[in-house]
């Protein structure tokens, strides 16, 4: 055998590949399944605690800024190591596909809340008062005037935010979620062969290269004007 | 609850997990410092690349840039562990998780170096190349200190999430931190090594992501 | 006085011949020539992209010529093999919108190219450059930043930063125009001072009552193209060509 002939053999073996592609599709569908998930609970969820903080009641704002704090301090993988290795002992049972979601979510969800809030302290004061002076309340001003604008403003970070964290959807591995990665190492030690790494990598880059250069399109499009 | 305070928050098992945990820290903070020197290096090549003029050195680095961002980085740092000793080449961990993640770093501090430096606005390296400075001097002096002040928010979340991301180097047995929490997990079958992890974590960190918020305060004017 | 001398008088301070420059299919300038005398300051005027920014910054290849050739004090501009650093540092320029450095503060602004380009020590700099300061009147302002300081004076750290690095020539383009009236004066008295004290200017700019009071020459652009050029009295008394006089209704009002 070759040089180049080994190397296809070992990331590009087209028996195995044959093999384990159905595996690894399956494991593409709990991966989307659960990213679409993360992203509709997290950022519902962010956007809800954002909300909830611009009414200004002290004991809310102060455990929304401490769990976004701590969510964004904490490593993923952390945080998932506890909630699925602590809590059956402590008599829970949750699956890893539950607590892989409810964890992210979680994450998506402090990042999300902090750009909707840095969002909407941004929007002009002036937007505020012209919204008041027309008699709209202040659920109303938040609702119709400003939260429009700081979710407009928010998109591209949360774009940027809500990839980075669906792409942690790959750490369900460690804790033996069917995802893609899972799917790939388990049918790599089956097989003694790298191309099922090889596959789950090119699967990875197709699902999430668009988003990244729709992230790209959404920068340009609402890039900042800075000074 | 009781339960939960025995399984979460056992100091009795914290006590004694402890050094380990330090151990662990010192590689986690080892891994720091040679990983994010080299994402901030290879950030700033990849941002002067996605800004060159000649096309052949444009779209490669922005492929490049955009390729692992695409990648995660577990997929990335498993691949090098456990994929290329097929290919014959031999790695320790920590060198497989220095190589995935200069990749991946490279990617996303060059995103942030490339916005900084055309938020500099032209006018400055022009005025600079009237004096008389090189084209190198002028990114040294003019256009650096300004594009990263302006992205320094950016800069500094980026590192936060880098060293979060150090825990993935667990995965392939490399004793960092979280490695360190798990092993005392796994032979006390007990979660507050990982809580205590996740303690350390905070109090590295929390300065920092307040200090982001900080920042965030002033978005968009 | 000596052969010597007298040479380097005949050689002007700037000369520009057949000066070409398209952008795109658009031919900006069509073959512009133009000498400078040394100490003499020449106007630019024209209406609005008959390209005299673009002649301006042809003059320091911040625009790259298409064709033609600069010279400096007879030392070629243009041309493979120029050092273009060195070159730049005798060609000061002064841009509309001052961009000055805003991470630095005055003195700073002044000393980057000081020290950089010219190699100088801090101290040699920093006195260089309060110097230069003390010349535009801003000696008081020398350690604040450029966001601590008016337009006007922006402006003046700004010709400042171009006159400490002794320039054999100096460009201005539009350099009062960012400006708020009641500021202007202050820049051009500043403009005044550098001329007195011997300086070669190319001014491009709209002050039509300093062009009349300080130049020593008018020059009429339009279409990428010299239409006419003589001293301010009969440029602004008596122009010879028609789209000089309705350039000059138009702007002055009449
Ligand atoms: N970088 C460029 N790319 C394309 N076109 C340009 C560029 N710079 C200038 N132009 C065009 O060249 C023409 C001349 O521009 P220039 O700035 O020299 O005019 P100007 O006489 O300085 O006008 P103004 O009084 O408005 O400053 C204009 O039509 C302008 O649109
Ligand atoms: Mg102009």
């Amino acid at each position: 055998m070759t040089q180049w002939e080994r190397f296809l053999d070992t990331f590009f073996n087209a028996a195995v590949l044959a093999k384990y592609t159905p595996a690894i599709l399956q494991g593409v569908w709990v991966t989307v399944w659960l990213s679409v998930l993360i992203v509709l609970a997290g950022i519902g969820l962010g956007v809800a605690l954002a909300v909830i903080r611009s009414f200004g009641w002290r004991l809310a704002s102060f455990a929304i800024v401490v769990f976004a704090d701590v969510m964004r301090a904490v490593p993923p993988l952390v945080l998932i190591l506890i909630v699925f290795f602590g809590l059956p002992n402590a008599g829970i049972f949750l699956s890893s596909f539950f607590v892989l979601f409810v964890v992210l979510a979680l994450v998506l969800a402090a990042f999300a809340e902090e750009i909707v809030w840095a969002g909407i302290t941004s929007v002009d004061k002036g937007q505020w008062e012209a919204a008041r002076s027309t008699g709209l309340g202040f659920g109303q001003s938040l609702a119709f005037v400003v939260l429009p604008q700081a979710l407009r403003m928010g998109i591209p970070p949360l774009t940027n935010r809500a990839i980075a964290i669906t792409k942690m959807t790959a750490l369900g591995t460690v804790i033996g979620v069917p995802d893609i990665l899972n799917q790939a190492t388990t049918a790599q030690s089956f097989s003694g062969n790298a191309s099922p790494l090889m596959l789950a990598a090119v699967v990875y880059v197709a699902l999430f290269l668009p988003l990244v250069i729709l992230s790209r399109w959404l920068e340009n499009r609402f890039a900042w004007r800075k000074a | 609850m009781d339960r939960i305070i025995q399984q979460f928050f056992n100091v009795e098992i914290m006590i004694a997990a402890w050094p380990m945990l330090l151990d662990g820290l010192g590689v986690t903070l080892l891994l720091c410092l040679a990983v994010i020197p080299l994402g901030l290096a290879g950030g700033l090549l990849a941002a002067l690349g996605s800004l060159a003029r000649s096309r052949w050195v444009r779209l490669p680095t922005i492929f490049f840039v955009d390729f692992f961002r695409a990648v995660p980085p577990l997929v990335l740092l498993i691949f090098i562990y456990a994929g290329l000793p097929f290919a014959g080449l031999r790695i320790s961990p920590f060198t497989a998780v220095v190589i995935g993640f200069f990749l991946n770093n490279s990617a996303y501090y060059g995103e942030i170096f490339r916005a900084g430096i055309q938020s500099v606005g032209f006018g400055q390296t022009e005025a600079a190349r009237s004096t008389g400075l090189t084209a190198t001097q002028t990114l040294a002096h003019v256009v650096l200190p300004q594009a990263v002040r302006n992205v320094l928010p950016d800069l500094l979340s980026n590192t936060i999430e880098v060293v979060k991301l150090t825990s993935l180097a667990s995965v392939v047995s490399l004793g960092e931190l979280l490695h360190a929490a798990d092993m005392a997990r796994s032979v006390t079958y007990n979660a507050s090594p990982i809580v205590l992890a996740a303690l350390v974590y905070l109090i590295l960190l929390w300065p920092f992501v307040r200090l982001v918020s900080r920042f965030g305060r002033g978005l968009g004017a | 006085m000596t052969a010597d001398v007298e040479a380097a008088q005949a050689t002007p301070s700037l000369e520009v011949r057949g000066l070409h420059k398209s952008f795109g299919t658009v031919e900006v300038l069509k073959g512009v020539d133009l000498t400078v005398a040394h100490r003499e300051m020449v106007f630019v005027l024209g209406p609005s992209g008959s390209g005299k920014s673009t002649m301006l910054r042809c003059c320091n290849r911040l625009e790259e010529p298409d064709s033609g050739l600069i010279l400096l004090e007879g030392d070629p501009v243009t041309g493979k093999g120029v050092n273009l650093n060195a070159i730049r540092q005798r060609i000061g320029m002064v841009f509309q919108a001052f961009n000055l450095y805003p991470h630095l503060n005055a003195r700073k602004n002044v000393t980057l190219a000081l020290r950089k380009v010219r190699g100088m020590s801090r101290d040699e700099a920093d006195a260089r450059a309060m110097e230069a300061l003390t010349r535009v009147g801003l000696a008081d302002k020398s350690e604040n930043h450029p966001s601590e300081l008016s337009g006007g004076q922006q402006q003046r750290v700004a010709i400042a930063r171009a006159l400490a690095l002794e320039p054999q020539v100096m460009l201005f383009d539009e350099p009062t125009s960012a400006l708020d009236p009641e500021l202007v004066g202050d820049v051009l008295a500043v403009m005044r001072e550098v001329k007195a004290a011997g300086m070669t200017m190319l001014v491009v700019s709209h002050e039509m009552k300093f062009a009349r009071e300080a130049a020593d020459r008018v020059i009429f652009m339009d279409q990428g193209r010299i239409v006419e050029q003589g001293p301010p009295e009969r440029i602004f008394g008596a122009p010879e060509h028609d789209r000089t006089r309705a350039f000059l209704s138009r702007v002055t009002g009449d």
